[in-house]
């Protein structure tokens, strides 16, 4: 229990962030039409996808030698690039088809 | 970091809010996923080139493969993969994405023993990242129909019990201790992975949407924290929207289906349903024939049409579309019923009807067509069954008890397209296929609607 105050008082500002991020992340896709929910679920999956920036930052703090560190970084940095690039392709597919026809 | 850099991760955090508000509306979707991808590519591009230590070339030829391999490939998949596999697609993706939340975990544990701080929320990562991987690989599985959709694990709730004790002494034993322990570290990947597919293994078909979207909740959830560890801003608000964004969703889901996310979870909807109603005499079917039912829908007045996922499967979309068109020049007044789950995702029917030119306003939700079905003079149901099944109403031991469904059994006429007299999804006996303003046009959906366009095309 200490720990996790201590952490909110080291970390106020993180803190802060994390708990509007949430309201705003439920504000931002209340009251969304049923029929958006696939794009959405698919657009929000390519979201995650930012974890890629995780994955370069440990390629870029690798040690050229450190071979473990490189080649997980670089398995992570291929998983990632896939979830964010298949995923915005692929939600960019489905909404093509929303075109307005008059 | 540099101050640029941190401009750069705001410019992105803001599109992906942006972006995701935008997704939101069908006018704005498009724009929106756009301003999204532009402002992940600029966080990409940012976190690659602009920072202030020392980098050897080899390492950026290395980070420039691992995308531009990653890229291809991701490409490809999605631009080659049918819209009926839609929903496996986001859930093998989302596997990527957790599995790379974890690998990151990996790497950086050894560097951070010490840190208290830091290493629960490396281990957090590698539990999290862990449990997504695996448990979209099997919702993948489900949903392209490699593993069966109900599978039964002897002694369940004692291995799950036990792979759960195991990921939380594995934890503990890492952050309390601050050993560096490479055997330690994999064994918890290992517990991680298991919980994982034990999670999703137990969950019938039907509800793999929902999973799918708690572990796309999830993997948001993975790299907020991994934001944590590095400090980073675009990855922990872009992990934190998606990660709430994403059980909202998931609710939304939910309540289309008439289930709470504990029944879910923990309630095994294929295994009742496999026992339910099953051998009891329902009456006797009446089967019809492509021009019978020609023309009755010729002369008809109003006609609605229920389409489900046995139309995507047998890519009889274009076909359906063609027999509204002739309908509708012959002065029938034809709609879509859209169940808010039809297809195998919310939503996943409207992107199938929109691919073959359906006109957006044709297609009408549950809420507001259930209403009109007693002036309907023919339902036509292709490829649906639990969404159109009265168990859900008058039947309070089917496990469907309570979904709202299409009421069509109020309409005059019912015409139903089935491949054969094979329960649904859900594994769940139909009664209105025994009702008596049934009549049921047995045969593959696009082979017996494209019999059906035919025979309408005599009739003058």
């Amino acid at each position: 229990m200490n720990e996790f105050l201590e952490f909110i008082e080291n970390n106020l500002q993180i803190t802060y962030i994390l708990i509007l991020a949430i309201f705003v992340g439920v504000e931002v896709i209340k009251s969304i039409p049923a029929v958006l929910h696939t794009p959405l679920m698919s657009g929000a999956n390519a979201l995650s996808g930012v974890v890629i920036v995780g994955a370069i930052l440990v390629m870029l703090h690798a040690d050229p030698t450190d071979y473990i560190a490189l080649s997980l970084g670089f398995v992570a940095v291929v998983l990632g690039v896939l979830n964010v690039v298949g995923g915005f392709a692929v939600t960019d597919r489905m909404l093509q088809m929303f075109k307005r026809k008059k | 970091m540099g101050i640029l850099l941190n401009i750069i991760y705001l410019i992105a955090t803001v599109t992906f809010v942006v972006g995701l508000k935008m997704l939101g509306h069908p006018e704005t979707a498009k724009k929106g996923n756009l301003i999204a991808a532009a402002g992940m590519g600029l966080a990409i591009v940012g976190t690659i080139f602009v920072h202030e230590q020392q980098v050897s070339p080899i390492i950026y030829i290395l980070i420039g493969a691992a995308i531009l391999i990653g890229s291809i490939i991701g490409w490809l998949i999605a631009i080659k993969v049918e819209m009926t596999k839609m929903p496996e697609l986001v859930s093998l993706f989302n596997g990527f994405g957790g599995a790379s939340a974890a690998l990151i975990g990996l790497v950086e544990y050894g560097k951070n023993v010490n840190n208290a701080t830091q290493s629960t929320t490396i281990v957090s990562g590698i539990i999290i990242g862990a449990i997504t991987f695996s448990g979209s690989l099997i919702a993948w599985g489900k949903l392209n129909g490699s593993l069966k959709s109900v599978v039964r694990i002897p002694y369940y709730n004692i291995i799950n019990n036990i792979t759960i004790i195991g990921i939380i002494i594995f934890a503990a034993f890492m952050v309390a201790t601050g050993v560096d322990s490479q055997l330690v570290l994999y064994a918890l990947l290992a517990t991680g992975l298991i919980y994982g597919i034990l999670f999703v293994l137990p969950i019938g078909g039907a509800d793999m949407p929902v999973v799918i979207s708690l572990l796309n909740s999830l993997t948001g959830i993975a790299a907020a924290i991994t934001g944590i560890l590095y400090n980073n801003m675009v990855m922990l608000v872009g992990g934190i929207l998606v990660g709430s964004a994403g059980i909202i969703l998931t609710v939304a889901m939910c309540k289309a289906m008439n289930r709470t996310l504990g029944s879910v979870i923990f309630g095994a909807f294929g295994g009742a349903a496999a026992t339910a109603g099953e051998n009891k005499a329902l009456g006797s079917i009446k089967s019809t024939t492509a021009s019978d039912a020609a023309i009755m829908m010729n002369y008809a007045n109003n006609v609605v049409i229920v389409p489900g996922y046995g139309l995507a499967v047998a890519q009889a979309q274009h076909v359906i579309h063609e027999l509204e068109e002739l309908l509708t020049k012959r002065g029938v007044n034809v709609k879509y019923a859209i169940h808010p789950v039809a297809g195998r995702m919310p939503g996943h029917m409207n992107v199938l009807l929109a691919e073959s030119n359906v006109e957006y306003n044709m297609l009408v939700e549950m809420e507001d067509i259930n209403p009109q079905f007693s002036n309907t003079d023919i339902v036509l149901v292709v490829g649906a069954n639990d969404v159109v099944n009265p168990a859900a109403h008058n039947n309070p031991a089917s496990p469907i008890y309570g979904m709202p469904i299409l009421d069509v059994e109020n309409a005059k006429h019912i015409i139903v397209n089935k491949r054969s007299m094979n329960a649904g999804y859900a594994g769940i006996e139909n009664e209105l296929f025994y009702n008596t303003k049934t009549s049921m046009l047995f045969g593959d959906a696009k082979a017996a609607l494209t019999d059906l366009v035919a025979e309408m095309k005599k009739i003058q």
